[in-house]
């Protein structure tokens, strides 16, 4: 399975590149965000970071870049897409995926871990979780207030896209538990097709035994186990 | 109306200097010339006043691989890497601007890292505030807090660890000082040097525009009603990334001969110092530099603090290879000069010369050597006992107090708004005695932490500056790493102020001694005075950014409570007291008295004790006994491992001296119950004093005298609220 890590000015690229070569010993090339470089790809990951700095609105400018018109041709074939942090308001710039991002309710950047409950463990991405499991993966972000209307949030509640939600370490859904006055305490949302996912916890700094965490490694491994079973069952690769 | 001062007199020269300036050029300088030299002898570019005392710092070791002098310091942690560190102060830029201030204090030191070829990993920093009670204060906080996140963030390197310590000194001078962290190969080191006659000198990275001009003779006065701030520079961190990785690119092929920033005193300095370190001359052509603005003059061009730009010296045949990975990055770049032969300090504009003078001239400011005068206070304040003192009566509320003071209080909403997991490397974040890092890659990890007790050092500043050392060096300790080297933060008043220069002098006479018995030399480091506003000095601010090494990052430890049932011991002699204590301050309104003893062959014992019996794997928890005393020590344990502890004190004295009174050479330990002998065997076989205080578990921290009265008794949860609430509830 052949990953790309979209390289926009200012993501921390390198981080999702490690987990790919490093911890998971997969294929995986970095992707400039000028160029066209999807084809061929298995799964593309859109990392945290500022792109362009995100002087402007999170994700705005390379919501436009050139990798991104390409990507949203590569969703529309089913192509899988995950993006993480500010990889996540990168789609919702593109529309890729449903509602938007506001500045935090506290107006602060926070990072520190939260409790996360599994809505969706039926994606490429969830599969090695269990529905309504509770894990803790960390936060690093200053826009993550998530935004729909209430037809749309209704919709998404309909078609099961609301993957993780902000919860106590007991599981209960509540203001209590939202770190940053997300709608619904929404952390992640998929596309109505599934294959686009995007979520501001970063799964990819817990992947390590080290680093204190491994629950998110778990994220990573419910893809290649995904691709896995495509595998094995015949169903012709994307791209 | 006021008369119009001489032009030498505007750009801070004082007449002997303006005479030395003279008799080098043997004629009268020009306007240019003039603020050249005005920048460049500054105290914050040239260190006149300070130059002496910091030749007394022990700076040589057996892992030093670069010492003071370069743009940081590079110390040796095997396999071939360094460590590349320094500390920064942007403390007038950050009083009146506080966002941009403290963000171009990330970025400015940033920059003196990679230039040694290094890519930074980590981010620290230092900070000092007035009482928060002040909505002026507040906002210096937030802004600091802001911009030091905002930069930081973008910049993709996590800030590990820092300090804040609250105190009326700083009410309108607050200080802001940032540490960097760099990792490199030591084959890839890179030196600021503008060697070898006629190789090419270019800029890269952002345009030059009016912005922080005389910014560092700015930052040489003190802070009035009147001070005319220059505009204060702007940083863009997003342009510093692509800096990062184009310069990096450069050196890491061997393209660059030096390298330096733009720092304070922009051009100016990073040319002159780069040819006085290579003892060669250099010509600019400020016409040839791309300009942010039209109309700019030589003078504007060579005095601009413009963020994001770098200096580099090239052979001319990369030109084209410079452009190319420039380019690639998005970055700007422009040859606007060549190294010389002539050791000439030459500027030009086109074909005419607008400044010529010998490189050595404006790099070989002349030495100061300041009045000094011990003050009136120093002998009264140490005087001071605590005989008179009314013994409290509930020490539940005062430990409550003390955990709500900001000096002792949980710093989460400070270092929550820093990502300081960003590279995938962070082991121990913020929080505990000292971040860990492992190095990817590698078995090991290292260990850091930045430190400083000014109190201490308004006290007796010649035993508060060696406590400075002793303290970063128990913080590394106590998560198991061995101290390698240390970069100094000095912040002090206006040194001309006799007594000002005095507590330099004593707090760098302490901080040597300890570093010399402690085998810790100074490999980098920056001196901030002229702090003082409305004519009052802020509390004399040495603080010591410390790095560590943990040959094997499996074996690390934290200052949290584990597992129920885990004996607490004291390592170190206990004789605790009163003076110059948070508990003083908060609960007594006093700041006086003698600061705790330090004996450094103690100090020395107690680390190497400790550091032992974590790579023994004989305990589980450690954490220094600090500000506000063995109770406040155990119930940091006790809060950040959400669960209570069991202690008896073994020890007569006062209530408040046992539970509130400050020490050095103390460190806390926990140990599972069948390590216990070995923890004492070992402890008396390092000639470390250790008493065994009680166990862990419960929901309390329940402490006893040793007639089993019950000093305190309070629960953990309560504790919790009070200490993670206590800064937050300001805001």
């Amino acid at each position: 399975m052949k990953f790309g890590v979209v390289n926009y000015p200012g993501s921390n690229a390198a981080d999702c590149y490690y987990i790919f070569d490093r911890v998971l010993g997969h294929p995986v090339s970095m992707i400039m965000s000028e160029e066209r470089g999807l084809d061929g790809l298995d799964c593309v990951v859109l990392p945290g970071g500022f792109s362009y700095g995100d002087y402007l609105r999170a994700g705005a400018l390379a919501g436009i870049a050139p990798v991104t018109e390409q990507l949203a041709e590569y969703a529309e074939q089913g192509g899988l897409v995950l993006g993480i942090g500010n990889g996540f308001q990168v789609l919702l710039e593109a529309g890729l995926l449903p509602g938007a991002v506001r500045r935090n309710k506290n107006l602060l950047f926070r990072c520190h871990d939260v409790f996360l409950r599994v809505d969706n463990n039926a994606l490429p991405f969830t599969g090695n979780y269990s529905k309504g499991e509770i894990i803790s993966f960390p936060i690093a972000h200053g826009q993550g207030n998530y935004y729909i209307d209430e037809q749309g949030l209704a919709q998404l509640e309909q078609k099961s896209q609301i993957v993780f939600r902000y919860c106590t370490a007991e599981g209960q859904v509540i203001p209590a538990a939202n770190p940053n006055g997300s709608v619904g305490n929404i952390a992640g949302v998929c596309s109505e097709q599934g294959n686009v996912f995007g979520l501001m916890p970063h799964p990819e700094r817990c992947t390590e035994e080290i680093l204190g965490n491994t629950a998110g490694l778990r994220l990573f491994l419910s893809i290649l186990d995904w691709w896995g079973i495509r595998q094995q069952e015949g169903v012709v690769a994307h791209g | 109306m006021a008369e119009q001062k001489p032009v030498w007199m505007e750009m801070g020269l004082n007449a002997d200097e303006y005479k030395k300036v003279i008799e080098i050029l043997g004629r009268k300088p020009n306007y240019l010339e003039t603020a050249l030299f005005g920048v460049l002898w500054s105290e914050h570019c040239s260190y006149k006043n300070s130059r002496p005392l910091l030749k007394k710092f022990p700076t040589e070791g057996k892992y030093v691989l670069q010492g003071p002098g370069e743009n940081a310091g590079v110390v040796d942690i095997g396999d071939g890497q360094a460590l590349v560190f320094k500390v920064e102060s942007h403390n007038h830029p950050s009083a009146i601007e506080p966002y941009e201030g403290a963000a171009t204090g990330v970025g400015g030191v940033a920059r003196d890292i990679f230039t040694m070829g290094a890519r930074p990993i980590a981010s620290l920093n230092s900070l000092r505030f007035g009482t928060l009670d002040d909505p002026h204060v507040r906002h210096l906080l937030s802004g600091v807090v802001a911009g030091i996140a905002g930069y930081g963030n973008r910049l993709g390197t996590p800030t590990v660890g820092g300090e804040i310590f609250f105190h009326s000194s700083y009410q309108e001078n607050p200080l802001v000082n940032a540490m960097c962290v760099g990792l490199v190969d030591h084959d890839r080191i890179v030196r600021g040097q503008a060697a070898g006659p006629g190789n090419l000198v270019l800029t890269a990275g952002a345009k030059t525009g009016k912005d922080g001009i005389q910014g560092c003779t700015f930052a040489s006065e003190e802070l009035s009603e009147e001070t005319e701030a220059p505009d204060i520079q702007r940083g863009d961190p997003l342009l510093e990334n692509l800096l990062i990785e184009a310069c990096l690119e450069l050196m890491e092929n061997g393209y660059v001969v030096g390298i330096q920033d733009m720092g304070a005193a922009g051009f100016t300095s990073s040319s002159a110092e780069m040819a006085g370190r290579a003892g060669t001359g250099m010509e600019i052509d400020v016409s040839l530099v791309p300009q942010r603005e039209e109309g700019m003059t030589p003078y504007d061009v060579m005095l601009s603090e413009s963020q994001e730009r770098m200096l580099l010296v090239i052979e001319p045949q990369h030109e084209k290879t410079a452009k190319e990975v420039f380019d690639k990055y998005n970055v700007e770049m422009a040859v606007v000069g060549r190294v010389t032969a002539d050791g000439i300090y030459r500027v030009r504009e086109g074909e005419e010369i607008v400044a010529e003078i010998p490189v050595q001239a404006l790099t070989e400011s002349p030495v100061q050597h300041p009045e000094q005068r011990e003050p009136e206070y120093y002998q009264r304040l140490r005087a001071w006992t605590p005989d008179e003192l009314p013994v409290p009566e509930n020490c539940d509320d005062i430990l409550e107090r003390l955990l709500a003071s900001p000096n002792i209080a949980s710093k989460e909403w400070v270092y929550n708004q820093y990502d300081h997991m960003a590279m995938l490397n962070t082991v121990v974040s913020p929080g505990a005695d000292a971040a860990v890092l492992r190095i990817k890659g590698t078995g090991k990890g290292i260990a850091l932490t930045i430190d400083g007790n000014s109190r201490y050092c308004y006290l007796d500043p010649r035993r508060g500056g060696a406590i400075a050392v002793a303290e970063a060096a128990r913080n590394l300790s106590c998560v198991g790493a061995e101290p390698l080297a240390l970069t100094d933060g000095l912040n002090f008043g206006n040194p001309e102020k006799p007594e000002i220069f005095w507590q330099f002098h004593q707090v760098v006479e302490g901080m040597s001694e300890a570093c010399r018995k402690m085998e810790i030399p100074v490999i980098s480091g920056n001196v901030s005075l002229n702090n003082e506003s409305k004519g009052e000095p802020i509390n004399p601010t040495p603080v010591v950014g410390m790095a560590g090494i943990l040959p094997d990052i499996e074996k690390y430890i934290t200052s949290t409570f584990k597992v129920p049932g885990d004996e607490i011991i004291l390592l170190g002699k206990f004789s605790p007291q009163l003076g110059a204590s948070e508990y003083l301050a908060i609960v007594h309104g006093m700041e006086q008295g003698a600061v705790p003893d330090l004996n450094l062959d103690d100090e020395n014992k107690v680390q190497l004790c400790c550091r032992k019996l974590i790579r023994d794997g004989k305990i589980k928890t450690a954490h220094d006994c600090a500000e506000g005393g063995l109770a406040i020590a155990v119930a940091e344990c006790c809060i950040s491992g959400k669960m209570g502890a069991t202690l008896q004190l073994p020890f007569t004295g006062r209530e408040d001296t046992l539970l509130f009174g400050e020490v050095q050479s103390c460190i806390l330990v926990a140990c599972a119950p069948r390590e216990v002998d070995g923890v004492l065997q070992t402890a008396k076989e390092m000639g470390v004093v250790s008493t065994v205080l009680g166990r862990t578990g419960g929901l309390h921290i329940l402490i006893k005298d040793q007639n089993e009265g019950i000093l305190i008794n309070k629960h953990i949860e309560e504790m919790e609220k009070v200490w993670r609430g206590s800064i937050a509830d300001h805001f």
